[in-house]
């Protein structure tokens, strides 16, 4: 819409063969002492710009750690992250993020909450009395109408199902024109049929913006259908078993879900995170030690 | 019109159970013979209302002012105490005990602190007034101020929202059903502080007028200063609750809210 804004491509950033989101060695250790636990063993990752990334692996993996540190929410305990080439906490690029839970205000309708970011990410935030009966109105009903909540701006949260919920969260972590989108288990707890209907949504997205990715997910499907590449990790203190591109063409559907080639990804998938959960013994705490 | 009618039924039923109450308190009285020193009829409460309003009316002004102005500095105070409490862990940790240790404090005891600084009067009242309605609307907001989702803070964080982005934005606005439901709590309050202040030590208001009445033994008129004083805190009460329905009408999903 208006890329000429974004700091990334305005010279500020990366040297454009540097990639736009790296890990060296980095590690998250909570606690102190006798009583730390590391959550996060040293990782090294490198993400392009314009990847889907999927993480996938058992609960507790540090798959949403990893997540936090790319938004600046955690300091690695060890090693570096560097974002658009610059170490976190000093990186210009914008950012998106969506949970599980919508966490829509719930004093605001709809077209209120899809605007809060732009009442507060710069430059946006410079002109949002001005602009927001006019640019800035627009702009979010062209993303409700992206999304299929044409119609719903003035509707109020508690008005709409957990699936229109979702999509309006979609668009709050995408109206000020991220850089990156973080997602964490953005559909993890809507029925299938919304959650295909949410895929479809997402991939139009990201086929659109062309924006940088990262999914953090525990259905393996999910991960296979949206992303370009995967990220399979280990049970806690968690590391990157597997890397790998997703060749499936684009758009995908969910007629493809059901090929030969899909499903074989996805066993691949599921044996590696079966393995990773500790039914081959890699997992070497006592039983009942919980 | 189906609906009208119900809630007509609804209010009628619960103003009938409301008059009841004082037909059968005054017919109690006069079944069985009690002296109007002991407990007077409610008509002869409203007599006595009527019969002395020109006393009354300036004890009620006072009264009124000092409880007004003494809640809306302990709301001031309060709402910042509990910005303040919701957002600092230290804040908390400090403060947090000193207020319980103070509100544990019955009020009545520091009133000879205030007569001692200030001298009897109006200043007390309202000192008293205030102490005695910070300390819920300190805990309520403070309450609501803690308990923003912790995924909404990680999603105003990540937009490189500064705390008063958040404050304004989120906590506050959050934090409005917390605060008005401390409101009407604290409104109540106020009263009982003005009036034990007014009582141990002024010349005026319907604390005062209660005690010089008891004195002299006209008992329907310290009943008509409680009927003032339960008049008064109604209908301070009514407005807080018409005020908290319009603006934290979402917090009750009032679903006229959303035009159609």
């Amino acid at each position: 819409m208006n890329a000429q804004l974004r700091p990334a491509e305005a010279g500020g950033g990366a040297v454009p063969t540097a990639p736009f989101i790296e890990f060296e060695n980095a590690s998250i250790t909570y606690g102190k002492g006798a009583r730390a636990v590391q959550a996060l063993a040293p990782t090294s990752l490198k993400i392009a710009e314009g990847e889907f990334v999927a993480l996938v692996g058992p609960s507790g993996c540090g798959k949403s750690t990893i997540l936090k540190m790319v938004g600046e929410l955690l300091k690695p305990s060890t090693g570096f992250v560097f974002v658009a080439g610059r170490e976190i906490g000093a990186n210009p690029i914008r950012i998106g993020m969506a949970y599980q839970n919508p966490t829509l205000l719930p004093w605001l309708n709809i077209r209120d909450n899809v605007m809060l970011p732009l009442k507060i990410v710069p430059p946006f935030r410079q002109g949002f009395r001005a602009k927001r009966n006019s640019e800035f109105r627009d702009r979010v009903e062209t993303l409700l109408k992206q999304v299929g909540l044409a119609g719903f701006a003035e509707k109020f949260p508690f008005q709409l199902s957990g699936g229109m919920m979702q999509r309006a969260n979609l668009c709050r972590a995408l109206v000020h024109d991220p850089d990156l989108l973080l997602l964490d288990e953005p559909f993890g707890a809507l029925d299938q049929f919304t959650r295909e209907e949410l895929w479809a949504v997402m991939q139009d997205l990201w086929l659109s913006k062309k924006l940088t990715v990262i999914l953090v997910t525990h259905d393996l499907r999910e991960a296979a259908y949206l992303a370009s590449r995967i990220c399979v990790m280990s049970a806690r203190p968690g590391r990157i078993l597997d890397d790998q591109i997703v060749e499936l063409p684009r758009p995908r559907t969910i007629d493809m879900t059901f090929q030969p080639d899909f499903v074989e990804l996805n066993q691949k998938l599921r044996a590696m995170i079966v393995g990773a959960r500790g039914g081959t013994g890699i997992v070497s705490h006592p039983p009942g030690a919980a | 019109m189906e609906r009208i009618l119900d809630t007509l039924r609804e209010k009628g039923a619960s103003t009938a159970l409301i008059l009841g109450f004082f037909v059968a308190w005054e017919l109690f009285c006069l079944v069985a013979n009690i002296s109007d020193i002991l407990l007077p009829r409610p008509t002869q409460i409203v007599a006595a209302l009527v019969k002395f309003w020109p006393a009354i009316w300036p004890h009620t002004y006072q009264t009124l002012y000092t409880t007004l102005v003494g809640f809306s500095i302990g709301v001031v105070i309060g709402l910042f105490l509990g910005v303040l409490i919701g957002s600092s862990r230290l804040a908390y940790d400090t403060a947090y005990p000193l207020l319980v240790g103070f509100s544990s404090i019955p009020k009545v005891a520091v009133v000879p602190i205030f007569v001692l600084w200030y001298g009897a009067g109006t200043v007390p009242a309202i000192l008293t007034a205030m102490i005695i309605c910070i300390f819920p609307i300190v805990v309520n907001v403070a309450t609501g101020i803690a308990t923003v989702e912790p995924e909404l803070e990680d999603v105003m964080k990540t937009l490189k929202a500064s705390k008063l982005d958040i404050l304004w934005n989120v906590s506050l606005p959050r934090s409005m059903p917390y605060f008005f439901a401390a409101l009407k709590v604290a409104i109540t309050l106020a009263f009982v502080g003005s009036v034990v202040a007014e009582t141990v030590a002024s010349n005026r208001g319907i604390g005062n007028m209660m005690m010089i009445a008891s004195s002299s033994f006209n008992v329907p008129l310290v009943f008509a200063g409680l009927f003032v004083l339960a008049g008064l805190g109604v209908t301070l009460y009514v407005l807080f609750s018409l005020i908290e329905h319009r603006v934290t009408g979402w917090a009750h999903r009032k679903t006229d809210l959303a035009s159609p």
